[in-house]
């Protein structure tokens, strides 16, 4: 009955999936982190501009921003991300798109956190004569990040679904394999039960181990 | 019509949602051609320019349009009777196993494979895998040359597959949902060659858009031979034979070549004879 | 508009933020100068490929507005079928047998774990194998299908939440006239819940919309997002033109939905009839749907 799973490398394609979402969470975490910051800054063209960002990609299906990643930034502007193989380039260019995605939702978690940070603690901070980057960096956001970890780990768990859609450019990660064996082979049920398992293993996890660092972290108030 | 269909849509999706593996039940008819007998239901492409094309009118035009509003004249069908419906390439065997359409003619290359689960009439047109490139690209004129290119083609297609498998395993492939994204690529020099088969890729150089940037390399990297898909056991296949006969001696058949592949510089094979498939 | 996060900017502060303004706007004009200068240098800003949207009315009537209907037609269908399942599911798992909540959060729980993309291809390829639902229909019951079994989920947990985001008086004080479970989640909780869960279900509608051009690039569900395959076949390959206008009528529509959304919740956090308890439609995201069920709903403390 599973005979014709050695034709696929299935933990293979996990294992792509595993990567898309590592690479793309870092890059999210730090774009995401900037924009917030800039959604708060001192600066009003630095927030038109956070606002502008988080609207348009919001509102953008995530399947047009990866296949604009490929047609537009590589096809087309030539941006080959330092490769010349096809698979590696798809690969980044996945990554780069989900970072776009994602951080756009990293940036409100962020912002809904700075907002549980009580008014007290960035008036304290600027009474002692932090400037804007310190109030932000040293007071506001460490607490901000405690608040925001139940927050982020949705976010994590939402990109490690949203990797799926990387196979509209063909990276080879689980759902595109999972297109692939629906076409060949006449198992339906147990394939789709394969994929449906892996994405547990891989989501549920992370939800719990996140939402029990969340709570030990958070700020008692 | 439609409302039947949407509502047939929402119970079965809520019967299915609700038990997530059982069968959706036997309402799921929605069989929009209840108009009656006298309608031919025809499965061609919408996205081949060439072949079968959507135009924005909202008619069809391609070869294979052509071929198969002959045959259904032939069979006794006007043009106002004949109901054209999408046929995705990987749904075409399924559609006339169910029924869905009478003939499908859509760039449909006879395989034993295929011929297991339906029957073809015809071949109608021998094509062959080839590669498109750019008008003044003079590097690519043997199978071999693809290797250490950067080819592109369409996801899950057979001309994907022979690149990977045999004809250039060292090649870059890059594969899209359409032809058009390769060709974006093609234009702006991000990938050297389209791959597919020649009749499509003719159909493409032939748009007007393009006339004069790109070029058929004659590669002839395989045999496809368009057939007419009917259902396993149908009839209609001897008549679709004589009629895609008829169609070859009566001149209709060149006309046609001529009208939709001409400006491409294509060099059609001549009519292929009935039943004989060149492998 | 000051915040609390820095000081009322002096002649210091405001040359600095000029200055930063100046650098942040050439920073950005040379990307877009760049890429205009790619974009112009690979021919794609070339008129024939954007005539058609403006000259051509076919493009619109032939194209894209049969798929913008499709879209729209299984967005509308995903969602008025995952309502019920979703309150279904969100009222079960407030039950207090453990017998109803434990195996209705645990379905719950497990299509919300699972990628949309993934439901879709199940359920595309269980109707091609056991139903005979004609391959031209089969797409659109895919999508819909897929969208129901994920969104029942994250509405299950958007009820949940908005139940939950009711002053406890309200379930006190039903229990103190002595109605009974059902009738308290009948005439007091649900009629208020469902205001205060509006926007939160309209911003839901975002995520749906956004989820079947998955249908469309994977599918081949005739969405908005496949009509660029005929359309830029037909108008030599201007894939680029095209995604771009499909991705502004995208951004159009989910933004009309967004709005409205917080018009919406605007509108109930004002009136006086309601609790004032509304679940934000800035909280329920496809990406954060699942947080919702903390502690989200009387408005946040901070100010800033």
């Amino acid at each position: 009955m599973f005979d014709f799973l050695e034709d696929y490398d299935v933990l293979g394609a996990f294992w792509v999936t595993v990567q898309l979402t590592v690479y793309s969470a870092i890059g999210s975490l730090i774009w995401g982190t900037l924009l917030a910051a800039m959604r708060v800054s001192p600066v009003p063209l630095m927030r038109g501009f956070g606002t502008a960002y988080v609207n348009v990609v919001r509102n953008i299906p995530l399947t047009i921003i990866i296949l604009f990643t490929s047609l537009g930034l590589f096809q087309t502007l030539g941006i080959k991300l330092g490769s010349e193989d096809f698979t590696v380039i798809n690969f980044r260019l996945a990554v780069l798109g989900l970072i776009a995605y994602t951080s756009a939702f990293v940036c409100e978690a962020l912002r809904s956190g700075i907002n549980t940070v009580p008014v007290g603690q960035a008036e304290a901070a600027r009474a002692i004569g932090l400037n804007f980057r310190q109030v932000l960096t040293l007071v506001v956001l460490p607490q901000a990040f405690r608040s925001v970890v139940g927050p982020l780990a949705n976010v994590l768990i939402a990109l490690t679904k949203n990797t799926t859609v990387a196979a509209a450019i063909g990276v080879a990660e689980a759902a595109f394999l999972m297109k692939e064996m629906i076409e060949n082979e006449a198992q339906v049920i147990l394939i789709a039960a394969i994929f449906a398992f892996g994405f547990v293993c891989l989501t549920l996890p992370t939800g719990l181990i996140l939402g029990w660092v969340g709570k030990k972290v958070a700020v008692k108030r | 019509m439609k409302l039947r269909k949407v509502t047939a849509a929402a119970t079965t999706a809520l019967v299915l949602s609700l038990t997530a593996t059982a069968c959706g039940g036997g309402d799921g008819d929605s069989d929009s051609g209840s108009g009656g007998g006298d309608k031919i239901k025809i499965g061609i492409k919408y996205d081949q320019p060439g072949i079968g094309q959507q135009t924005a009118d909202g008619d069809f035009a391609g070869f294979d349009v052509d071929v198969a509003t002959y045959v259904a004249k032939e069979l006794g069908y006007t043009e106002d009777q004949i109901e054209w419906k999408e046929a995705k390439s990987a749904d075409r065997e399924t559609m006339l196993e169910r029924g869905d359409v009478d003939f499908i003619a859509a760039s449909y290359s006879i395989t034993d494979e295929r011929d297991k689960k339906v029957d073809f009439a015809g071949p109608y047109l021998l094509a062959h895998q080839d590669v498109l490139i750019r008008a003044d690209d003079n590097s690519i004129t043997k199978p071999e040359d693809l290797n250490n290119k950067n080819l592109c083609s369409v996801a899950g297609s057979t001309s994907a597959q022979n690149v990977k498998d045999t004809i250039a395993p060292k090649a870059n492939l890059q594969t899209y949902g359409g032809y058009s994204e390769c060709l974006t690529g093609l234009e702006n020099e991000a990938v050297d060659a389209l791959t597919t088969d020649d009749s499509i890729l003719a159909g493409y150089a032939a748009q007007q858009q393009f006339q004069g940037k790109f070029k058929l390399a004659g590669l002839k990297l395989s045999n496809e031979n368009y057939g007419i898909g009917v259902q396993e056991g149908s009839d209609l296949k001897d008549k679709i034979n004589t009629a895609l006969e008829k169609m070859v001696s009566d001149g209709s058949w060149d006309k046609a070549v001529e009208a939709n592949f001409g400006p491409a510089n294509y060099k059609n094979e001549p009519a292929p004879k009935i039943g004989n498939i060149v492998k | 508009m000051t915040s609390v996060l820095y000081d009322a900017p002096g002649p210091r502060a405001k040359r600095r933020n000029v200055i930063l303004s100046v650098a942040f706007i050439a920073v950005l004009a040379a990307a877009l100068w760049w890429v205009y200068l790619k974009l112009d240098e690979k021919n794609q800003l070339d008129w024939v490929k954007w005539e058609p949207f403006f000259t051509d009315s076919r493009v619109w009537t032939t194209y894209i507005l049969p798929g913008l209907e499709n879209t729209l037609i299984a967005a509308a269908l995903a969602m008025v079928i995952a309502l019920p399942l979703g309150a279904f599911f969100g009222i079960a798992r407030l039950s207090d047998h453990w017998g109803v909540r434990w195996p209705s959060g645990a379905v719950v729980e497990f299509f919300r774990a699972i990628p949309v993309l993934i439901l879709m291809l199940f359920a595309n390829a269980v109707y091609a194998e056991f139903t005979d639902i004609s391959s031209e229909d089969r797409p659109l019951y895919a999508v819909i299908t897929g969208l129901v079994l994920y969104n029942a989920s994250v509405l299950a947990e958007i009820v949940r939440a908005g139940i939950l985001a009711l002053p406890k008086g309200q379930s006190e004080a039903a229990m103190a006239i002595g109605l009974r479970k059902g009738q308290t989640m009948r005439y007091v909780l649900l009629p208020q819940s469902v205001t205060a869960m509006l926007p939160a279900i309209v911003s839901q509608l975002v995520v749906i919309v956004k989820d079947t051009a998955l249908g469309g690039a994977l599918l081949n569900f005739s969405d908005l997002m496949a009509a660029v395959r005929p359309m830029s076949a037909f108008y030599g390959a201007n894939t680029i033109a095209s995604f771009t206008v499909v991705a502004l009528i995208f951004i159009l529509v989910n933004f009309a939905l967004t709005s409205f959304a917080s018009w919406l919740e605007g509108r109930l956090r004002r009136s006086k009839k309601s609790t004032g308890a509304v679940l934000g439609a800035e909280k329920v995201d496809d990406i954060n749907a699942a947080e919702v069920g903390g502690s989200y709903g009387t408005g946040a403390g901070g100010a800033l």
